[in-house]
């Protein structure tokens, strides 16, 4: 009796499984989803760069150091944008990359629960706020009142005061991701330290830093590769204008400056202008997933060593 | 200790005294990045306060752009990114919960699943300058859908559902599995224990995560540049297919014109923006403060 009431039971079930099997699939296919974007990120960029790597050949893209696309006599070396892109995003690291560790490092290490709860979600606001809101604060604020009074600069669009802007963005990341990781460092390792007479100063540089450094170099690459993909504070305040220098108090186009630049104007679709946007979106993209990988190597590293 | 040559004591002393002044001026600094970070937040919404608070009015939220500042106003953009929201929400979330559900309940440990995790992963760093490529290329010609509301929720749906994804997962994930196992243990099959217990128990951490991830998606501007999106709209859209344009396309517009009554303007609507994206993330704090207050594992 009971053995048959179990055989039945197991019937039901396996039935109920068939008819789950659709709904399985559908979940499956949304989680296919990602793979699927990924693919046709690739392949549209593909193929719209190749048709512009046979009009340009590969060698001066990526070698010339004189880009304009769009005057009459068209010039599409790269290395102008890509410079503006480098020395932006490494300026506002620069900035960003001492200033949140060491806030990480008090919030994590020194900083009481009370004073810790308010900053949290504080520094929390700032990341949430949009990059166009960045751009303006980078023009109406940033430029005249610090730039042009201690540098003397003419105009109000230059790399500085675009680097400035992106290195107040990229603190709460920076902060948030080195918070994360050294407090994931396990608290025995403090303890230990503590036990044999180290001060809090002690334990933080040369205990909990240490521990946590391959979370802490992988924060600083994700600031990166963010920096080197924003766009609408570069587009603001940058200046737009293609220049291969390492004066930041120059006006510079960065990479995702000139795709918006094409954007916002009305270059047809079909032209060597138009497929020039995804042949920089390539390069953006290649750039930016290179320092992902590296820093989700990192990342994975670590939690195998404390999680 | 005591026993110590005098010397040596003082000598110990004298290192103990100068890494003292060392540690203190740590601290000072880490202080003062810090207050830095936090004064930095008020710099900055104090700018954008001062400068369009005399622009903001009853009719400035009610008005179409203009040539003239004065006259100009949001309407079209306030419409286009509630039109933008709503449309990009429900391509986003039932995709990226369901993925999140496979991935998280569902999915054997393979080399498939972990390729799929480090995609996902990837997507989430991909610069968003670089979704409007794939829009427009895709959607806006390859799909024939143009430069309008549909294909700009497309694609900041494919750029924020890394985040849904992310954040749907780790809700899942503190449902203990206790949970599952009574429910299977009475009979119910693995869908039917997610469906019934660990999306329900899920479900608050959940609506965090989509809140925060659509906050993410009615700030960005670039991606909808890209794919064409007009930086001026002189009527409110009435369909998915219409053109349209956003707070932030608005703002950018205005910061781009010299003329003073535009940086205002500018100001203004990225008042409007930041009260928008406030209140959702309020929300969304007090979604995640309720649950962890009445969880009961």
């Amino acid at each position: 009796m009971a053995q048959l009431e179990q055989a039945q039971l197991n019937r039901r079930r396996l039935q109920r499984q068939v008819r789950e099997a659709p709904i399985l699939f559908l979940l499956f296919a949304c989680a296919s989803l990602s793979v699927v974007t990924t693919i046709g990120i690739v392949m549209i960029l593909l193929s719209e760069a190749i048709p512009f790597f046979r009009s340009v050949s590969i060698f001066h893209f990526l070698s010339g150091t004189e880009w304009a696309p769009l005057f009459s006599v068209k010039v599409y070396g790269v290395l102008p944008l890509l410079g503006a892109t480098i020395l932006v995003a490494t300026i506002a690291l620069a900035i960003a990359f001492p200033v949140g560790l060491l806030a990480a490092t008090y919030l994590s290490e020194y900083a009481p629960n009370h004073v810790r709860s308010v900053i949290k979600p504080t520094l929390e606001i700032l990341a949430g706020i949009p990059t166009v809101v960045y751009g303006f604060f980078a023009i109406a604020f940033i430029s005249p009142i610090i730039i042009k009074p201690i540098f003397q600069t003419d105009s109000i669009f230059n790399a500085a005061t675009a680097a400035l802007a992106m290195g107040v963005m990229l603190i709460p990341m920076i902060v948030s991701l080195s918070d994360d990781a050294m407090r994931s460092v396990p608290s025995n390792l403090r303890e230990g330290a503590y036990a044999l007479g180290a001060s809090r100063f002690q334990v933080s540089v040369r205990v909990v830093i240490p521990a946590a450094l391959s979370g802490i170099v992988a924060s600083g690459l994700l600031a990166l590769s963010r920096a080197v993909g924003e766009t609408m504070i570069v587009t603001i305040a940058a200046g737009g204008i293609p220049n291969l220098s390492i004066n930041p108090l120059e006006a510079m186009q960065t990479m995702t400056a000139f795709i918006m630049e094409v954007a916002t104007g009305d270059t047809p679709r079909g032209t060597v202008g138009y497929e020039s946007i995804f042949a920089v979106g390539m390069l953006l993209f290649v750039f930016t997933l290179t320092i992902n990988l590296v820093a989700q190597g990192l990342l994975s590293k670590f939690r195998e060593v404390y999680e | 200790m005591s026993l110590a040559p005098s010397h040596l004591a003082s000598e110990r002393s004298n290192s103990r005294r100068i890494s003292k002044i060392t540690a203190n001026s740590f601290l000072v600094a880490a202080m003062g990045c810090t207050a830095f970070g936090v004064l930095a937040v008020g710099v900055l919404l104090y700018t954008v306060a001062s400068d369009g608070f005399g622009a903001l009015s009853w009719s400035f939220l009610n008005s179409f752009p203009s040539r003239f500042a004065e006259n100009a106003g949001i309407k079209s953009a306030l419409l286009g990114t509630l039109w933008v929201m709503v449309m990009t929400a429900a391509f986003a979330v039932p995709v990226g919960v369901g993925a999140a559900i496979y991935l998280e309940e569902f999915a054997r440990r393979n080399l498939f699943t972990k390729l799929i995790e480090i995609n996902i992963s990837n997507l989430a760093g991909v610069p968003s300058v670089v979704y409007g490529l794939l829009g427009l290329a895709l959607f806006v010609y390859w799909a024939r859908m143009g430069p309008s509301i549909i294909a700009g929720a497309l694609t900041l749906s494919l750029l924020i559902l890394p985040i849904i994804i992310v954040a749907s997962r780790e809700g899942l994930r503190s449902v203990p599995p206790s949970i599952r196992e009574a429910a299977m243990a009475l009979g119910a099959t693995r869908w039917q224990a997610v469906r019934f217990q660990v999306f329900p128990a899920a479900l608050p951490t959940i609506l965090t995560g989509v809140i925060l991830a659509l906050a993410r998606a009615i700030g960005e501007t670039a991606p909808l540049i890209a794919i064409g999106a007009f930086t001026s709209v002189f009527f409110s859209p009435t369909s998915p297919t219409d053109p349209f344009t956003v707070i932030p396309i608005q703002v950018y517009s205005w910061i781009t014109r010299p003329l003073p009554g535009f940086q205002q303007n500018a100001a203004a609507g990225m008042i409007i923006l930041l009260i928008v994206l406030l209140s959702m993330s309020s929300v969304a704090v007090i979604l995640r403060h309720i649950y962890s207050r009445n969880r009961n594992w």
